[in-house]
């Protein structure tokens, strides 16, 4: 397949209108307020904010292209961030609070996988359930309190996570690229996101397919644990500090950036780069809404806007033909 | 070479719960021989079928394969030692490329899990040349199921049993939804398992191509296996009117 013949913007019409979109959104931006936007800081600011969102919606891509979703990321960011903060305080030692933070992660995936899987509840009410579960059990051990990790400044891991790369680039943007480009070959040509695919696009032919359809699925909610834990971590690093309520403003803008992606609401279609644009889009709208001069109040409405439009054109792309 | 027993099934029952739906199932497939299935809905053809995939385990009994006692485990154990299905559209996704299709829960892989992406389009386009005969420019490795006829996706299904040199084929109800053109088509790739010394199961509801492609018939009632026939030994009128009694009275 020859780059821009016909053939490719067939095949890639999917990362072809997503990448129009924030090409388009980048004119706005720079027509409207051509001062904050040809400079560095806002930028910058973008950089260091999408990762904390962008990360998990990288993660729940998978998820989402099995036909199933997750409620509860938000909720696991929370237990599992104040696992961490906890850890590091108590014993001062990165390794011991980043082991226990992913391995309460996995193991909040794992539940979910299970209760889908094995008990056969759908996944939207079983995540609504730990959702409630886990952001409780935040409140219980919390009651109300924050913690603050400034011990950690200065350290070689803060640098590693949250460090500015030659001064400039924040560190957690790297970490958020790797993840898109590692998760993102998995979702291609590895074995696993192959079968992600078949699962979500129909399950029953996977299953006489020989793919075994419960361990994808479970596999898949165990990442998700993992990487919202791990996003969990940077939000930390950054603010240095631990509140809890943490997490609970990400469940809209993450699954918003995978469906702005592109990925499909029925399963068994998707891409990262998709996803990748979407948490750039869904990033930087609501700075963006206000640097081009139109009051905050406009920001959901524009919200929904992109993500109802886009949605609709997708279903014009993909609309099966019988 | 028909003189080679395949595939045995010695007392093969199953019940889900206190539902008996196979009881007591006998038969034999030889190598290179095609045997229908026949029975009403409920007869018990899809549950006998699922447990020779393997997505079923038998209550009782014992099964055969090349004369070797086997206890099938899973699907992708039946499909490794030579038994492969194909099930009219229900085993190919829509949305996936025909060359991930094919290879489908048998990646070729490189390391790791790694699939080999241009290896499997290379075979891919073998298949569609040589084993399916696609010529139309149309279709390619990189079409999507959902673009394709019914008698095109059959054609993958076959191409794929082929390829992964599958001793035993089983086809369920493979020419439904199709056109008559189709329907020849597919008939014709039964008919040409034969000269590559493969064996089939056939389950149809047509009578008509029951009769034009099987060998022998095994005829199925409420789990029990009624009666044998081979082809010369029964007409298809014969054959017709057995089924009908059957229905009407419980025995022929």
């Amino acid at each position: 397949m020859t780059p821009f013949s016909s053939e490719f913007f067939k095949y890639y019409r999917l990362q072809v209108s997503i990448f129009s979109i924030l090409v388009g959104l980048v004119i706005i931006y720079v027509v409207g307020n051509p001062l904050a936007f040809t400079s560095f800081p806002l930028y910058r600011a973008f950089m260091s904010t999408m990762p904390f969102f962008g990360i998990i919606a990288i993660s729940a891509t998978l998820v989402i292209t099995l036909g199933e979703i997750d409620l509860s990321f938000p909720s696991v960011v929370g237990i599992t961030s104040l696992i961490f903060g906890s850890a590091l305080v108590e014993t001062e030692s990165f390794f011991i609070a980043f082991i226990l933070s992913v391995s309460v992660g996995m193991f909040a995936g794992l539940i979910n996988g299970l209760l889908v899987t094995k008990v056969g509840i759908p996944s939207i009410v079983a995540t609504i359930g730990t959702m409630f579960f886990w952001r409780g059990l935040v409140n219980v051990i919390a009651k109300g309190k924050g913690i603050a990790i400034t011990l950690v400044e200065g350290s070689l891991h803060h640098k590693i996570f949250v460090g500015r790369l030659f001064g400039y680039i924040p560190a957690q943007f790297i970490w958020f690229i790797i993840t898109a480009i590692v998760i993102g070959v998995i979702y291609r040509i590895h074995t696993f996101g192959n079968h992600v695919h078949f699962v979500g696009d129909n399950q029953e032919s996977a299953r006489m397919m020989g793919i075994n359809v419960d361990r994808v699925k479970i596999i898949a909610f165990v990442q998700l644990g993992f990487f919202a834990s791990f996003a969990g971590i940077f939000t930390m690093y950054e603010m240095l500090y631990f509140w809890p309520s943490q997490g609970s403003g990400l469940l809209m803008t993450t699954l918003a950036a995978v469906f702005v992606g592109g990925t499909s609401v029925f399963g068994g279609k998707g891409t990262i780069f998709g996803t990748f644009i979407g948490v750039l889009i869904i990033g930087s709208l609501e700075a963006g809404i206000i640097a081009v001069g139109l009051s905050g109040f406009w920001v959901q409405f524009i919200y929904g806007l992109m993500i109802t439009l886009s949605v609709t054109v997708y279903a014009f792309l993909l609309k099966k033909k019988t | 070479m028909q003189n080679q027993e395949l595939l045995k099934l010695d007392g093969i029952s199953k019940a889900f719960g206190k539902m008996e739906v196979l009881s007591g199932i006998n038969f034999t497939i030889m190598t290179g021989e095609v045997v229908a299935l026949v029975g009403d809905n409920g007869a018990g053809k899809s549950t006998l079928i699922k447990i020779i995939t393997g997505v079923h385990k038998p209550t009782t009994g014992e099964i055969f394969f090349k004369n070797q006692k086997t206890k099938i485990k899973s699907v992708s154990h039946s499909r490794s030692i030579g038994i492969e299905a194909v099930y009219q559209e229900r085993a190919l996704a829509d949305q996936q490329e025909l060359y991930r299709n094919i290879f489908a829960g048998r990646e070729i892989t490189h390391f790791w899990g790694f699939m080999n992406i241009q290896k499997e389009k290379e075979e891919t386009e073998k298949i569609l040349k040589n084993t399916i005969g696609f010529t139309s420019k149309a279709i390619t490795m990189n079409s999507t199921v959902e673009n394709l006829s019914g008698g095109e996706k059959q054609g993958i299904a076959f191409g794929r049993s082929l390829y992964f040199d599958a001793d035993l084929i089983i086809l369920d109800e493979p020419t439904m939804g199709l056109s008559l053109q189709e329907t020849e088509k597919v008939l014709g790739f039964v008919k040409g398992l034969k000269n590559k010394n493969k064996s089939a199961i056939f389950i149809d509801h047509n009578i008509f191509h029951v009769y034009d492609v099987a060998d022998r018939f095994i005829i199925l009632d409420r789990g029990k296996v009624m009666g044998q026939f081979k082809k010369e030994e029964i007409s298809q009128k014969e054959l017709m009117d057995k089924m009908i009694s059957l229905h009407h009275s419980g025995n022929f």
